[in-house]
């Protein structure tokens, strides 16, 4: 995570200090003494109720807002003495329902940014194409005119114009806010897809709790005049909520959410089911159980996919093993997500295969792998608060 | 806040704008072509022939369009970069000020501000005519370019300088493309305003159809009051179909 050890980070760090906005003839400011370390090549992910102040926290970041007092630095430079014009063609921005300028194509919303920064023609022509491919829009989508576009697509192309000069820092308002929840899942695989390649510095304003955790390498959670309530990575958020405000945004279901952030990889698989191949015969596998003093076994074929489970009373009756016993119905991958894992879990009635990168059989996992992680990440953060009060530092 | 309607040269529904778009010209063009061969065609007396002959006819309209034309520079000229400065946030105090001298300037008669006018300076011809004219027809061009401006969306503007535009560019490059549309509607209003108000040119010796419309009542030939109306009419017709034409193909694309 540091940026000494991983080239590819292309974001920067961002600090604010003691950074307050009091709106005129406001009796109390809007952000009232933020300070934050924004690390760089992370997500920061604010979430807090309506009129917190989100927005006005990051818009403070590329000086849309500035501050009454306070400091920001961005990647070391202190972003209050920079020309605010050029301060923001090296941040980019998205905000909801994508702001797309509608008298504009596509490319020529894409293109702003380079155009700005006085690109040559052609090394903006490419930089559009590249962008479109980026956010996995058809080329044919470049002369189009943002009406005629989806608001999936629109947002799409939003943050291709966002990142269309490669900027170090991505603010993001709500990007995903006024699409489907389908499309808007989809926007938020291809946002972390993006950014694993990428590895911008992303500040990303939701109010959406579950959106915080699946996209946040850490989440601020903001009460009033944008006070931090709680500044910490999802899981331990999730494990151990710094007091009942948070608790009462962290939502019912905390460990359900918890278990969409740990991966089955993450977890010690059971390996010690019996397993067979269709070439046994009826006999190895009876041998084989009553060693291993088990009552089923897994039927791999030939690659060691799973097949079949496969019951010790139902190798009475049977000749082979070609086709005795009940089919795999869900299998899970070690990329599988715990929640993915526990679902399989259940339908497969308490044991489910999981695979490997070719879908080789791994290992099984059980409902008491997954309530033993969840209690062990809960004793992990329970200590959390007790040297850090509050988190706001 | 009196800024808040615009002038609107909308007609019902796009078809039936298609179809006056199609017949408007082809109606003035017959309408003058008959009324030519109508007046053409009669006996007419010498003062008649020296109104109606093809050179006068021919200098009377060009006058015409002449202090037409320089009204419409000098609208555009004058009404847009003060509809413009009128938006900026530090001259928004202002606006309401213009827009009442602009609403006073339309609402008087033009004939009284023309005469005013020429009373004031003692000026002829195609300026003395052409000035106050142009302050009769302002409104339309000046508050269409306020509301255009003020109707674009706030969040559209905020996002342009969040991409890092300059005020100028956000302004050039967003706000105007984006308030052609309504700027285009004050303007065929203006036009028209400005081409039927030049009849009163003929006052301050500054030519036109205005002068056989006086001629034809002075001297009461109906032929010459009939033929000098008629262009009139048609000449303002021809200049709002100019305007739905420029409307329709100026829009920036992207909008409907
Ligand atoms: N331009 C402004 N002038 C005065 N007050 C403002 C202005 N913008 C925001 N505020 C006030 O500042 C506070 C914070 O607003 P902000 O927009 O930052 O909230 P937010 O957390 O982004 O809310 P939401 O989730 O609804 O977007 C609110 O009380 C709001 O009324
Ligand atoms: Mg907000």
């Amino acid at each position: 995570m540091s940026e000494t050890t991983d080239q590819k980070i292309s974001g920067v760090e961002i600090e604010l200090a003691e950074v307050t906005k009091r709106y005129a003839g406001q009796k109390t400011p809007a952000v009232d003494g933020f300070s934050m370390t924004i690390p760089a090549g992370e997500t920061i992910v604010f979430v807090g109720p309506s009129g917190c102040g989100k927005t006005t926290t990051m818009k403070m970041i590329n000086r849309l807002i500035e501050p009454t007092s306070g400091q920001i630095t961005i990647g070391g430079e202190s972003a209050l003495k920079i020309d605010p014009d050029q301060l923001r063609r090296r941040i980019g921005y998205a905000i909801q329902q994508a702001g797309l300028f509608p008298h504009l194509t596509v490319a020529q919303n894409i293109a702003v940014v380079p155009g700005l920064l006085g690109w040559d023609k052609k090394k903006v022509r490419d930089r559009v194409v590249e962008m479109l491919d980026l956010v996995g829009l058809d080329e044919e989508f470049a002369g189009r005119f943002p009406r005629q576009l989806s608001g999936g697509q629109q947002q799409r192309v939003g943050v291709a114009r966002a990142l269309a000069a490669d900027p170090p820092v991505l603010l993001m308002d709500e990007p995903f806010g006024a699409v489907d929840p389908i499309t808007r899942g989809n926007l938020q695989d291809e946002l972390l897809r993006l950014q694993a390649e990428l590895r911008k510095t992303i500040v990303f304003v939701t109010h959406d709790f579950d959106e915080a955790v699946k996209l946040g390498d850490r989440i601020a959670v903001l009460g009033n005049q944008s006070k931090i309530l709680q500044y910490d990575t999802p899981e331990a958020i999730l494990a151990n909520p710094a007091d009942d405000t948070v608790a009462g945004f962290v939502g019912a279901g905390a460990s359900l959410k918890q278990l969409t952030l740990m991966r089955v990889r993450d977890v010690e698989l059971k390996t010690d089911l019996v397993t067979v191949s269709t070439e046994d015969t009826p006999a190895d596998v009876r041998q084989k159980l009553t060693n291993a003093r088990k009552t089923y076994a897994l039927v791999l074929d030939r690659r060691n996919r799973p097949l079949r489970w496969l019951h010790v009373r139902e190798l009475a009756s049977a000749g082979s093993l070609a086709t005795v016993g009940r089919p795999v119905g869900d299998t899970v991958s070690v990329q599988s997500t715990l929640q993915d894992a526990l679902e399989a879990i259940l339908t497969e009635g308490g044991n489910a295969a999981v695979t490997g990168g070719r879908g080789e059989y791994v290992g099984t996992i059980d409902i008491r792998t997954v309530t033993d992680t969840i209690q062990q990440v809960r004793e992990e953060h329970e200590n959390d608060h007790e040297n850090s009060a509050g988190g706001a530092g | 806040m009196a800024t808040d309607t615009a002038f609107s040269t909308s007609s019902g529904s796009k078809r039936t704008e298609r179809i006056r778009l199609l017949v408007q010209p082809a109606v003035v063009v017959i309408g003058v072509a008959a009324t030519l061969l109508w007046a053409f065609s009669r006996d007419l007396d010498d003062i008649e022939k020296n109104n109606i002959n093809a050179e006068s006819l021919l200098t009377d309209t060009w006058d015409h369009l002449k202090v037409s034309f320089v009204v419409i520079v000098l609208v555009v000229v004058i009404a847009v970069p003060l509809g413009v400065v009128l938006t900026r946030s530090w001259a928004k105090i202002a606006a309401p000020f213009f827009l009442a001298i602009a609403t006073i300037g339309q609402a008087a008669p033009a004939i009284g501000v023309l005469v005013l006018f020429f009373l004031w300076s003692g000026w002829e011809g195609l300026w003395a005519a052409a000035l106050p004219i142009a302050l009769y027809s302002l409104l339309p061009v000046l508050r269409n370019t306020i509301v255009g401006l003020q109707q674009v969306d706030r969040t559209l503007v905020e996002a342009a300088r969040g991409v890092g535009m300059s005020s100028p560019t956000v302004l050039f490059r967003i706000e105007l493309p984006l308030a052609v549309p309504l700027i285009l509607a004050g303007l065929r209003t203006s036009l028209v305003l400005a081409v039927g108000t030049a009849t009163l040119a003929a006052f301050v010796n500054g030519g036109g159809l205005g002068l056989l419309i006086d001629a034809g009542y002075k001297l009461n030939r109906i032929t010459i009051l009939v033929v000098g109306a008629v262009l009139a009419m048609g000449l303002a017709l021809l200049v709002d179909w100019l305007g739905a034409v420029a409307e329709r193909f100026l829009r920036p694309r992207g909008l409907r």
